[in-house]
């Protein structure tokens, strides 16, 4: 009982994971870029949430301006601060992505301050079902990243929009000949994964109610791991990856002996996963024509 | 007869189904200039690719000089004498031009010096820069960049890179020197001019060249002996007058 | 050419006299007594960052591979280092100059070790590239900081962190100029030796370095060895510095920080990097004086929008013409009176320095084919002569 528990916690963490995964592997296919801010656009969309519960009180139009402020935001970053290093050096881009991560933080500090604010979402209260105990925001957590991810795929696969976006990450040049506007699908593909961040958010929140300007930090890099190591450009190795992260972090936390080591058994994964195969577990290998 | 430099036997690859290059019996002499010649997506570049160990044969073997390298790494089969040029060139661009062949002399014993030497500049580290920079010199005064040498290679003409590869490449002090499309992107005169430097390195440094290239007149011009593959597999075999008029070969190219 | 040549000579040994004459200076105001503690430590603290910075940068800038997890390194060396110091310190209280004997078996040992993990970093380094090295020396970094984190309090101070014993402030910044200065031959020494141009080609074009026979894996390994050596030497003077070494110092933000030093002072510029560093460490300091409370986060506001600026001028392919027209040595120039050309030929020597890091993809495409004069064997044995 205590282990299907500790799965259905695994689950709803990594499928958060997966969600914040999907946003990096998503700019990293289309974009190539390692977007370091990525996870402060989720702290961004949780003081959002914050920012609505005090005035409207209603989660969910909580989670709707989230939602779109995150959008807005994710478009501007990718206008103003990544767009002018477009064909510039991978680590130039990368510095610029730590930059604007910084300035996240420290304008949520300037404004909210240093003290962590309490975000009650909202009290879901517990299922229970024979000796079960499973709270509800687990469930909706759940229910939620099926659905997103469900419609992320069928939305790649199906749309003009989601085949140009394959287009352009298999090859940036040949799909502006074919006429795909790169520019538009990049502001697509950002705004999408900033959406994806205030989701996260939302999630995370529901899980722990402290919010101060660090929370997507931690998040940020073991999602990013985690689409590492389902292998990075990959919509479902970012699924895959989320997933294990999280079954990893929430059975991990449940033995005495190595909960402290959790972070570091994470990162473990990601090492030996790669040491076997160096593109992740879904990721293509490319080989360099010779 | 001179001895045999290079020997492949019944050697080939394939990607998945795809055989890209099957039974490839080559027998290269000493000082020969021979020529690999095909349409494109024959599977010249790829039999480069294997005898330079690029990519592992999945079939048959290879010798340098009667010793086996099949399925040896890049670097062990450049210090067993095999160098190479690249199709689509691959100079160390942010280096000056002398600084890409002092990279090629690296390997070469007479210029040993540990990083230790290095580190503490024992004299030996100045004895060996400074012999390393008059053979780069020379080098480069075979494929005439000598005036170029402070220049960074990204700046030179197309022309230019390609005969620097060739230096580069010769840094290593091959026996033999594959050569992958020099020609191309050439003007007649550069052709005719980098024909002179084949030969003339083919001459002065005792090295068996293999080349694959495209213009005709560059490989019947220059060529002992040459073979024509098409989809991976030999057409014909022979010196260039010979195996040029197979009419396989003929076949192959124009189609029919 | 005779005089352009010492001119060479003398910028070829620049990095070295400023150094040292920071050194002489300040360490001779120290011995007087006339330097203030605050000096003392900022100047600590620039030696600290100016070593991490140039060893970061012979794997960032010369080898080419993304490091996310030299704070780790360091971390290593800070905690053994302060161990073995604090261990040694007591047994060693009655032998003269026991302090000193404990302060370099320290710095050997926590120096050696990092290494060690240097290389069983450096082994996955030969199988991944780019991002994915990147974020495995991250997870490097953190697992070794969550395991010294969560070690007993006896051990290595856990949570609470180890204290570490002190040395006279008087000196101690003077063995870390002395340091920089060890860790500046090295690694100047080995970029501009034939071993250096083996580690440029790599970064380069990889498959064109094996193709001309350099042993990747032999130099990628030594680039890791040596730079996390010199990551560890920093920590443990970090940890004299500091009294106490925790592990919360040493999180991914600061490899990030480290990582900034290096691309701001321009990759494959050691002296970018020193001046960089040091900048960067003064600003640091001197802002936390003056900007306290919640003002400090000011700082970091300010310090993100810089950075933002900094690279977007000096990276973006659309501001070129801006950049060429806009740029610090043209400025000088004004005042020298010439101008700035960045054509001119320079001799072999000179190129040492000179390492560019990316060639500009419209340079490449206007690249054209030029007819060269055609080669005649008499013309070319002239010339030999």
């Amino acid at each position: 009982m205590e282990f299907i528990e500790t799965l259905l916690n695994g689950l709803s963490i990594g499928s958060t994971y997966a969600i914040i995964a999907l946003g990096y592997t998503m700019v990293y296919g289309i974009a190539k870029m390692l977007n370091f801010a990525h996870g402060d656009v989720i702290m961004v969309g949780g003081y959002m949430i914050f920012l609505s519960l005090t005035s409207v009180g209603n989660p969910i139009l909580g989670l709707l301006a989230a939602v779109l402020f995150c959008v807005l935001l994710g478009i501007s970053i990718e206008k103003v601060a990544y767009k002018p290093l477009r064909g510039a050096s991978p680590l130039a881009v990368l510095i610029t992505a730590i930059g604007v991560s910084y300035l996240l933080q420290s304008t949520a500090q300037i404004i909210f301050g240093s003290a962590p604010k309490m975000v009650v979402v909202a009290d879901f209260g517990n299922l229970t079902v024979g000796e079960l105990t499973i709270p509800y925001y687990m469930l909706i957590t759940l229910g939620c990243s099926v659905v997103i991810m469900l419609a992320l795929s069928l939305f790649v696969k199906y749309t003009r929009t989601g085949r140009a976006m394959i287009a352009v990450s298999e090859d940036k040049g040949a799909a502006q000949l074919m006429g795909i506007n790169v520019n538009a699908i990049i502001t697509i593909t950002f705004a999408i994964g900033s959406g994806l961040a205030a989701f996260a958010g939302f999630f995370m929140l529901m899980k722990s109610p402290s919010l101060s300007n660090t929370l997507g930090a931690m998040p940020g890099i073991k999602a990013f791991t985690a689409a590492v190591i389902g292998g990075i450009g990959s919509i479902p190795g970012a699924m895959v990856g989320g997933i294990l992260m999280g079954v990893v972090e929430a059975i991990s936390l449940t033995i005495p002996a190595i909960a402290p080591y959790t972070d570091a058994i994470e990162f473990l994964v990601l090492i030996v996963i790669l040491l076997f195969r160096p593109s992740g577990i879904l990721g293509k290998v490319r080989r360099e024509k010779v | 007869m001179s001895k045999i430099v290079l020997k492949t036997e019944n050697l080939g690859i394939s990607f998945g189904g795809l055989k890209a290059v099957q039974n490839l019996d080559l027998e290269i002499r000493e000082g020969q200039l021979y020529g690999l010649v095909g349409p494109n997506g024959a599977g010249k570049t790829t039999v480069f690719n294997m005898i330079t160990g690029v990519y592992k044969p999945t079939t048959g073997k290879f010798y340098l000089d009667s010793e086996n390298l099949t399925g040896k790494n890049q670097e062990v089969i450049n210090h067993k004498g095999i160098a190479r040029t690249f199709q689509n060139i691959r100079l160390f661009n942010n280096m000056t031009v002398i600084r890409n062949v002092l990279v090629g002399l690296h390997n070469q014993p007479e210029f040993k010096c540990s990083m230790v030497a290095s580190i503490f500049r024992l004299p030996k580290f100045f004895k060996t820069e400074k012999a390393m920079r008059e053979r780069a010199k020379e080098i480069l005064r075979i494929v005439g960049l000598e005036e170029e040498r402070n220049n960074l290679s990204c700046n030179l003409p197309y022309g230019k890179q390609r005969k620097l590869e060739i230096a580069r490449a010769l840094a290593t002090n091959p026996k033999l020197l594959c050569l992958d499309e020099p020609a191309a992107g050439m003007n007649p005169n550069e052709t005719a001019d980098l024909m002179n430097i084949v030969r003339r390195i083919r001459d002065e440094y005792n090295v068996t060249i293999l080349l694959i290239e495209h213009d005709m007149k560059f490989v019947s011009g220059l060529c002992d002996e040459i073979t024509v593959l098409n989809f991976g597999t030999v057409l014909a075999q022979g010196s260039p007058e010979v195996a040029l008029n197979d009419p396989e070969v003929i076949k192959a190219y124009i189609g029919g | 050419m005779a005089k352009a040549f010492s001119e060479i000579k003398w910028k070829y040994y620049l990095n070295y006299v400023a150094v040292a004459i920071v050194t002489v200076v300040f360490g001779g105001l120290s011995i007087a007594g006339a330097l203030p503690s605050s000096t003392i430590y900022l100047l600590e603290k620039i030696a600290i960052s100016i070593t991490l910075a140039v060893s970061l940068s012979m794997v960032v800038g010369f080898l080419g591979e993304l490091s996310l997890g030299h704070a780790g390194f360091m971390c290593v060396g800070a905690y053994l280092g302060g161990k073995v110091s604090a261990v040694l310190e007591p047994m060693l209280a009655r032998t003269p100059a026991g302090k000193e004997i404990a302060l370099i078996v320290s710095l050997i040992v926590g120096g050696l070790v990092a290494a060690v993990f240097g290389i069983i970093i450096g082994l996955p380094a030969l199988r991944l590239k780019g991002d994915y090295l990147a974020i495995v020396t991250l997870a490097f970094g953190e697992i070794v900081r969550s395991i010294f984190m969560n070690t007993s309090a006896d051990s290595f101070g856990g949570a609470l962190g180890l204290e570490t014993p002190r040395f006279d402030k008087k000196y101690l910044f003077i063995i870390a100029f002395v340091l920089v200065f060890v860790c500046l031959a090295v690694t100047q020494n080995l970029i501009r030796s034939k071993h250096g141009r083996a580690i440029t080609a790599i970064r380069d074009n990889e498959i064109a370095a094996k193709a001309t026979g350099i042993n990747v894996t032999k130099y990628k390994l030594a680039v890791f060895t040596i730079s996390s050596l010199f990551a560890g030497i920093a920590g443990v003077l970090y940890s004299y510095s500091n009294y106490t070494v925790q592990s919360s110092k040493f999180s991914y933000n600061y490899s990030i920080e480290i990582l900034v030093m290096v691309v701001l002072g321009g990759m494959g510029s050691i002296n970018g990097s020193i001046i960089a560093a040091a900048l960067i460490t003064f600003l640091d300091i001197k802002l936390q004086t003056v900007l306290t409370g919640d003002l400090a986060v000011l700082q970091d506001l300010v310090y993100a929008a810089v950075l933002i600026v900094i690279v977007i001028y000096n990276n973006a392919p659309g501001l070129k013409t801006f950049r060429e027209k806009y740029n610090l040595k043209n400025f000088i120039a004004k005042f020298k009176k010439t101008k700035h050309d960045p054509a001119r030929v320079h001799d072999d020597e000179a190129k040492w320095d000179r390492v560019p890091t990316k060639i500009k993809m419209d340079e490449l495409l206007s690249m054209d084919i030029q007819p060269s004069s055609a080669y005649t064997p008499d013309k070319a044995s002239k010339e030999d002569k």
